[in-house]
C-alpha cells in the first residue's frame, strides 16, 4: 500500500496535488454545508432585520411619495415667504389624491410628527376641499384655517421633501432641526431620552458592579471547595437559570413591595417603622435589586471558568515568596482572572443595558431604562421607524463599548471557559 | 562554625485531615544545617503532607516544628521565609522571568538596583541570563524548573523545599537537573529538603534520605547505606531491586542465622530484624551480591535454573527459578564470558550469608 503510493509520487507530482486539492474541496463543502444551516438562519433572522431596522429609521420615502407634485413645485422655493400658488395647486391635486384613496390619515400623522397642529387642519380641508372651486388654490386654502396662510407650516411641509432622514435619531436624544435647519435641543422639561439613555448607562454600571463585587466570592468558593460541595453550590447559581425570568421577577414584585416579605421583616426587627416602609419597588430599587440577582449567573459562570484553571499552587507559591495573603491575591491570583472579569463585564454590561422585562415589571416610572421605551414606541405609538432608530442607537453603544473593551484589555483577553 | 545539627526539628507531628486517618503518625525528624534530605516514598506515604506542614500550608494535627530552635507552627507561611520549589512550578504566568525572580524582592521592599543585582545572580546561577523579558509560556519545561529553582533561592532563605521538582520533566532532562540542583546545593550551602517518589534521584542527589510510608518514617539514613543495609523489607523492596525469600529462623547464632524455607531448604542469612527461633522472616538480598559459577568461597550455594535471559548492553539479567522462587534475578556483567548462560541451563548461585539480610516477614 505504501509503496503504491510512494509510485504515484516519485514518478508524477501534480496528480497527487490534484488529487489532495480535490480531496481538500469536498471536505471544504461538507464544511460549509454543516454550517449552511445556521449560516442562512443568522442571515434570515439577524443580519436582514438589523439591514432593514437601518433603513425603517432614516426611511423618510412615505411623505416623499405622498406629496410628489407638492414637493416638485417647491424646488424652487425659497422658503422665506409664503410659497407661490404653484405649490398650493400642487399640494391640493396630492391632497385630493390621497383622500380619494383613503390615505390622508397617514399624512397627517406624519406631518404632524414634524409640526404639531396639522392633524386638525387636515382634517379642515379635507371637509372643506370638496367645495374648492378651480383656480387660485392660495387663497381657498387660507382660508380653510389661519394656520394655512402661517409660513412655519409650509416649510414644515417642505422638510419632509427628502426621501433619508435623521430626525428620528436626533429625536432619540432629544434633538431635532429647528425651521432654520439648524439642530438644537429640545426644551429642558421635555428631555425625556437624554435622561433615559443616562439611566441606561448608570443601571446597568452598577448592576454590572454589584454583580462583579457579588459574584467574584462565589466564583472563587466554587473552584476552589471539594467537588462535593462545589456541585451543590454550582446548583443554587444555576438554579435561576431554570426558572422563568416572568417567574423570578414576579417573585421579586412578592418579596420587595411595601407589604412584602422583606418590609415585613424589617419592621419585625424593627429597622423601619411600621408606618413608614420604604418603598423597594416600583423605582430604581427594584430595578438594581431584581436584574442584579437575575444576571448574577452571567458573571459568575465565566469567573468561575477561568479560576478553575488557575492552579492553586500560584497562590502558595506567592506566600511562601514572602507575600502577605493579600498582596499574594492582588499581585498574582487578581490579574490571572482579569480575563474572566473582562468576559462577565462585558457580557452583564451588554445584556443589562438592553434589559427589557425586570424593569418593565418592577421598574415603575424611574427604573424604567430605553428599551422599554422603544417597547413603548413599538407597540403603542406603532413609531417603528423612531423605536428602529433608538434600537440601533442602542446597538452602536453596545458596540462602541466593546471597542473600548478591545482598546483598554484586549478582546483576546476574554476567556468565557 | 559549629554546623546547627536540629536546624529543622519535627517533634512528635501527627498529622490528621478527617479525624479518622492518621497520614503522618509520630514524626520526629532532625535536619541539619546545609544538609540535603529527600523525603522518598510511594504516593500517600504522608511525604508531601510533611513538606506542606513545614512550609505552612498544612497545620500538625499534634506536636510542633521547630525552626532554627523556634516553634513555627503559629507562623504564616509568609513570615517562615522558607523558599519553595513546587510540583508544577507554579510560575507567575502573568510576569515575565524577572518579575517572578523579583517578586519575593519587592514584598521584602528591596531597592531597585539590589533587586536587579539578586536576579542576576540567581539567574546565572542556573544558567539562564538573558532569559530576563521572557514569559513563562515561552520557556521549555526545563527552563521553567529552572527559573523556578532560581526564584527559591533569589531572597537567600536558609531553607529551601522542593515538592518533586522534576516530575513533569524527561528522563534525560531529569537526570541533568539532578545535577544542576545537587552543585547548586554544594556551592550556596542552603538546607533542601527534597519531596520524591523517585528513588534514583533520591540516591544520587542526597546526604540523608527517610523512606516514608504509612505515615512513618521507615528508615533515616545516607544513601549508601540505605542500600545495602536497609532495616525492614519495606525498605529493601522500595529501593533497587531485591530478591527475597520467605522463611522461618531454625537456629540463631549472634552474628548468622539459618532460615528454613518454605519448600525446606536451609539458607544462612544475616539476622537483622529477627530475635529467636521461630521467627517468620523475609530474607532480602540485592541481585548484585549473588555471583554465579564462581570460585570464590561463599557459605550459600546453590543450583538454579535459568528462566529468562534478558540483554541489557552492559549486563545481563537472568530470571532464575532458585529454591523455589521463581522469580529470583541475577545481574551477571558482560565482561565476564559466560558462555553457559541460556535458557533451561542449570547453574550454581553463591552469595555471602552477610548480604542476606534476614528482615521482618512480609
Amino acid at each position: 500500500m505504501s509503496s503504491e503510493t510512494g509510485k504515484i509520487l516519485t514518478t508524477d507530482g501534480i496528480p497527487l496535488e490534484v488529487s489532495l486539492k480535490k480531496a481538500e474541496r469536498k471536505n471544504k463543502i461538507k464544511a460549509f454545508l454543516l454550517v449552511a444551516p445556521l449560516l442562512l438562519f443568522l442571515l434570515i433572522t439577524y443580519i436582514f432585520p438589523i439591514g432593514d431596522m437601518l433603513m425603517r429609521s432614516v426611511d423618510d420615502k412615505m411623505v416623499t411619495e405622498m406629496l410628489p407634485k407638492t414637493f416638485k413645485s417647491m424646488e424652487k422655493w425659497d422658503g422665506k415667504e409664503l410659497p407661490p400658488e404653484e405649490v398650493f395647486e400642487s399640494f391640493y391635486l396630492d391632497f385630493q389624491k390621497l383622500v380619494e384613496e383613503k390615505r390622508d390619515g397617514k399624512l397627517s400623522t406624519q406631518l404632524n410628527y414634524t409640526k404639531n397642529g396639522f392633524k386638525s387642519i387636515l382634517k379642515k380641508l379635507r371637509r372643506k376641499a370638496k367645495n374648492f372651486e378651480e383656480g387660485n388654490y392660495k387663497e381657498q386654502i387660507m382660508a380653510v384655517h389661519q394656520r394655512w396662510a402661517d409660513v412655519e407650516y409650509w416649510r414644515a411641509i417642505q422638510r419632509r421633501a427628502p426621501a433619508y432622514t435623521s430626525q428620528k435619531y436626533l429625536k432619540g436624544i432629544d434633538m431635532y432641526k429647528n425651521e432654520e435647519g439648524n439642530i438644537v435641543s429640545v426644551e429642558e422639561d421635555r428631555r425625556i431620552h437624554r435622561i433615559l439613555w443616562l439611566r441606561t448607562l448608570e443601571i446597568a454600571f452598577f448592576v454590572t458592579l454589584l454583580c462583579f463585587l457579588m459574584a467574584y466570592p462565589i466564583a472563587h468558593l466554587l473552584a476552589t471547595l471539594p467537588m462535593k460541595y462545589s456541585n451543590l453550590l454550582m446548583i443554587c447559581v444555576l438554579l435561576p437559570f431554570w426558572t422563568s425570568l416572568l417567574v423570578r421577577t414576579a417573585s421579586w414584585m412578592i418579596l420587595l413591595q411595601q407589604q412584602g416579605v422583606v418590609n415585613d421583616f424589617f419592621v419585625m426587627i424593627g429597622l423601619v417603622a411600621d408606618d413608614s416602609r420604604p418603598e423597594m419597588m416600583f423605582n430604581k430599587t427594584g430595578t438594581y435589586v431584581a436584574m442584579t440577582q437575575i444576571l448574577l449567573p452571567f458573571m459568575v459562570l465565566p469567573l468561575y471558568s477561568v479560576m478553575k484553571t488557575i492552579s492553586p499552587s500560584l497562590m502558595r507559591a506567592g506566600k511562601s515568596l514572602g507575600g502577605t495573603p493579600f498582596v499574594a491575591f492582588w499581585k498574582v491570583y487578581f490579574p490571572l482572572t482579569i480575563p474572566g472579569i473582562g468576559a462577565g463585564c462585558l457580557l452583564v454590561f451588554i445584556l443589562a443595558i438592553g434589559y427589557y422585562i425586570t424593569p418593565a415589571l418592577v421598574g415603575g416610572a424611574s427604573g424604567t431604562l430605553i428599551s422599554n421605551q422603544i417597547a413603548f414606541h413599538m407597540k403603542s405609538t406603532l413609531d417603528w421607524s423612531f423605536a428602529s432608530a433608538m434600537g440601533l442607537m442602542l446597538l452602536a453603544g453596545v458596540l462602541a463599548i466593546y471597542w473600548v473593551y478591545n482598546k483598554l484589555v484586549g478582546v483576546d483577553n476574554i476567556k468565557l471557559g | 562554625m559549629s554546623k546547627n545539627l536540629d536546624f529543622v526539628k519535627f517533634d512528635k507531628v501527627d498529622k490528621s485531615y478527617d479525624g479518622k486517618v492518621l497520614v503522618v503518625k509520630d514524626l520526629n525528624l532532625d535536619i541539619a544545617e546545609g544538609e540535603f534530605i529527600t523525603m522518598l516514598g510511594p504516593s500517600g506515604s504522608g511525604k508531601t503532607t510533611c513538606l506542606m506542614m513545614l512550609a505552612g500550608f498544612e497545620t500538625p494535627t499534634n506536636g510542633e516544628i521547630y525552626l532554627d530552635k523556634n516553634p513555627i507552627s503559629n507562623i504564616p507561611p509568609h513570615k517562615r521565609g522558607i523558599g519553595m520549589v513546587f510540583q508544577n512550578y507554579a510560575l507567575f504566568p502573568h510576569m515575565t522571568v524577572y518579575e517572578n525572580l523579583a517578586f519575593p524582592l519587592k514584598v521584602r521592599k528591596f531597592q531597585k538596583d539590589e533587586i536587579d543585582k539578586k536576579v542576576d545572580k540567581a539567574l546565572s546561577m542556573v544558567s539562564l541570563s538573558g532569559f530576563e523579558n521572557r514569559m513563562p509560556g515561552q520557556l521549555s519545561g526545563g527552563q521553567q524548573q529552572r527559573v523556578a529553582v532560581a526564584r527559591s533561592l533569589v531572597f537567600d532563605p536558609q531553607l529551601v523545599l522542593m515538592d518533586e521538582p522534576l516530575g513533569a520533566l524527561d528522563k534525560n532532562l531529569r537526570e541533568s537537573m539532578q545535577y544542576e540542583i545537587k552543585h547548586i546545593h554544594e556551592s550556596i550551602g542552603v538546607t533542601v529538603v527534597y519531596v520524591t517518589h523517585d528513588q534514583s534521584e533520591a540516591l544520587t542527589m542526597s546526604n540523608r534520605i527517610a523512606v516514608f510510608n504509612d505515615g512513618k518514617v521507615q528508615q533515616l539514613s545516607s544513601p549508601d547505606k540505605l542500600y545495602e543495609e536497609p532495616v525492614n523489607s519495606f525498605v529493601a523492596e522500595f529501593i533497587g531491586e531485591n530478591n527475597t525469600f520467605a522463611g522461618q529462623v531454625t537456629n540463631m547464632s549472634g552474628k548468622a542465622c539459618k532460615v528454613k524455607l518454605n519448600d525446606g531448604t536451609e539458607i544462612i542469612a544475616n539476622p537483622i530484624s529477627v530475635k529467636s527461633n521461630g521467627d517468620k522472616t523475609t530474607v532480602s538480598l540485592r541481585p548484585e551480591r549473588a555471583l554465579i559459577n564462581t570460585k570464590e568461597k561463599m557459605d550459600n550455594n546453590f543450583k538454579g535454573k535459568i528462566e529468562e535471559v534478558i540483554y541489557h548492553g552492559d549486563h545481563t539479567r537472568v530470571r532464575l527459578d532458585l529454591l523455589g522462587n521463581k522469580e529470583f534475578i541475577l545481574k551477571v556483567p558482560n565482561s565476564s564470558a559466560n558462555m553457559d548462560i541460556k535458557m533451561g541451563n542449570q547453574i550454581n548461585v553463591s552469595w555471602n550469608s552477610h548480604d542476606a539480610r534476614a528482615l521482618d516477614p512480609k
